[in-house]
């Protein structure tokens, strides 16, 4: 699946978006595999609580099932208008 | 309803005058715009707005079709820029139009406090003393409860 970084995420991790191969059920568990890999990962997905996610450009959450997911987006609190 | 999102600035005046020329059946047309704002010191060098193409837009749609179910409206407008902006610049609006002013007021103000939470945008500060992404408030979120 195509996994997507935004703003400080996309900084600490130092790319856009990166296709993951994943056996992953959860956004959870993608997490936990990201963050296994790196150094960078685990800087940028320190605190989940401070990240929201969207699957398939939709605002999701961290316990959301990834089967047939195309897309995942890491992003922290939104800061438009 | 007409959902923009470009780097482009726009013409307010004629953005407004063009939305409100559209609808000769309705008495109110309600425009809120969102100007750059210098940081408190008087140093910001340019806000930067980094967003999710392909989200952003299904985002604001969403919002947008909400509002329309929520109140009577006759049409709605909302541009959003990206990009690199300076103090001064507007960022972005949004425009209501219904027959009636309460349905048009309501509806912009709904708009702008989903369109700051919920819409995937995210403002970097570059001032004399450094870069930071601005910080979602907390008052932001709970603006939302409201409705």
């Amino acid at each position: 699946m195509n996994v997507l970084y935004f703003a400080w995420v996309r900084e600490r991790i130092g790319l856009p978006r990166e296709e993951v191969q994943s056996e992953a059920a959860t956004v959870s568990e993608l997490v936990d595999e990201l963050v296994a890999r790196e150094a960078r990962y685990a800087a940028a997905f320190a605190d989940r609580s401070a990240l929201r996610v969207a699957i398939d450009q939709e605002l999701s959450d961290f316990d959301a099932p990834l089967a047939g997911v195309r897309e995942v987006a890491f992003f922290p609190p939104m800061t438009g208008g | 309803m007409r959902i923009v999102v470009q780097d482009a600035p726009f013409d307010l005046g004629a953005e407004t005058a063009q939305f409100a020329a559209g609808h000769s059946n309705m008495g109110a047309v309600v425009t809120f715009t969102g100007v750059v704002r210098d940081s408190d010191a008087g140093s910001l060098e340019v806000m930067e707005i980094e967003h999710y193409p392909g989200m952003t837009e299904r985002a604001l749609t969403a919002i947008a079709e909400e509002a329309q179910q929520r109140w009577s409206l006759g049409d709605v407008l909302v541009i959003h820029r990206y990009g690199s902006l300076t103090h001064g610049e507007m960022i972005m609006m949004v425009a209501t139009a219904a027959r009636h002013r309460k349905d048009a007021f309501e509806a912009a103000e709904f708009l702008m406090d989903f369109l700051k939470s919920r819409a995937p945008f995210w403002k970097r500060e570059v001032t004399a003393h450094g870069a930071d992404w601005v910080a979602a408030k907390a008052e932001d979120e709970d603006a939302l409860g409201r409705w």
